[in-house]
């Protein structure tokens, strides 16, 4: 094992870490878009953080230009994922708040205008 | 000047996914990605001022590390209420309205994007420049928008009206 080898591996057993937590929010947080909070962010994270240690455990081998190229092309992939992951949790609450899906809450107030809310209290 | 721009964006792109560099690849590449920039160069950009570009792009890419620690801190976030016990007492969800001063479609995704991301909310609908952000506690439904909708707006050049 060299340091390459270790710092990589912590890298990518974080990231799995992460994505698990991720799947033990959408078993155990009640509504759509509750669990839309813990894939949206813990999966960017989880998928960002385990891509960086594969790009770094490419490199193991020796730097030459293939493997800097491959490297390279496995972080376009994490910067796409960083990108696009929100936008798909985006798509998807919404699809499901125009088809009309109530969010779970504890008591009966599901929408709060903020806007409203701070000009009565500057009054 | 478009054409140009969208075709050197996607000759990078070119060079890096196909990893060679000999006259036939090359020269495939210019031809291709010359195609596609003349068919659909205007799909990709909107304006057709340029000078800005460079600057927006460094602040985009400055932003998205900023962006990368507050998904650090909004997993940390996530984790506590995930693994705790007692995880119905620490949620409060509700959906939150706002205006917003933005107008430009790529501040808007930027600053919609940066929400999803940032601790304890997901935007789920924009209509008519309110946003509608799904916060998971009343703590961060209080702190919207924050100033990530200043930053936003500085990235592509918006200014926020009253100061």
């Amino acid at each position: 094992m060299n340091p390459i080898e270790i710092i990589s591996a912590i890298l990518i057993s974080v990231g799995i870490f992460f994505l698990f937590a991720g799947t033990v929010g959408l078993i155990r947080l009640p509504d759509l878009y509750c669990r839309m909070h813990s894939t949206g962010k813990a999966d960017t994270l989880g998928i960002t953080i385990s891509l960086t240690g594969i790009a770094l455990y490419n490199l193991n081998d020796g730097v030459t230009l293939v493997s800097v190229l491959v490297s390279l092309k496995i972080m376009t992939i994490a910067v796409f994922w960083f990108i696009a992951n929100p936008t798909a949790t985006h798509a998807i609450a919404r699809s499901a708040y125009e088809s009309g899906i109530k969010p779970w809450t504890k008591e009966g107030t599901v929408e709060v205008d903020l806007d409203e809310q701070r000009a009565k209290e500057q009054k | 000047m478009r054409f140009l721009v969208v075709f050197i964006i996607l000759f990078i792109h070119w060079i890096i996914w196909s990893g060679q560099f000999d006259a036939f690849h090359l020269s495939l590449g210019v031809i291709s990605c010359g195609l596609v920039a003349f068919i659909s160069s205007n799909i990709m950009f909107q304006r057709s001022d340029f000078k800005e570009l460079p600057k927006e792009a460094l602040r985009f890419f400055t932003y998205l590390f900023w962006l990368y620690w507050q998904t650090i801190l909004s997993n940390i976030h996530i984790l506590k209420i995930v693994f705790s016990h007692d995880m119905y007492d620490r949620i409060n969800p509700k959906v939150v309205k706002f205006k917003t001063f933005l107008q430009k479609d790529s501040s808007l995704v930027t600053f919609a994007n940066s929400i999803t991301l940032t601790p304890g909310t997901v935007t789920i609908y924009i209509k008519d420049g309110r946003y509608y952000v799904h916060a998971i506690d009343e703590s961060v439904a209080q702190g919207l928008p924050g100033d990530m909708e200043k930053k936003s707006g500085f990235i592509f050049g918006e200014e926020h009206k009253n100061g």
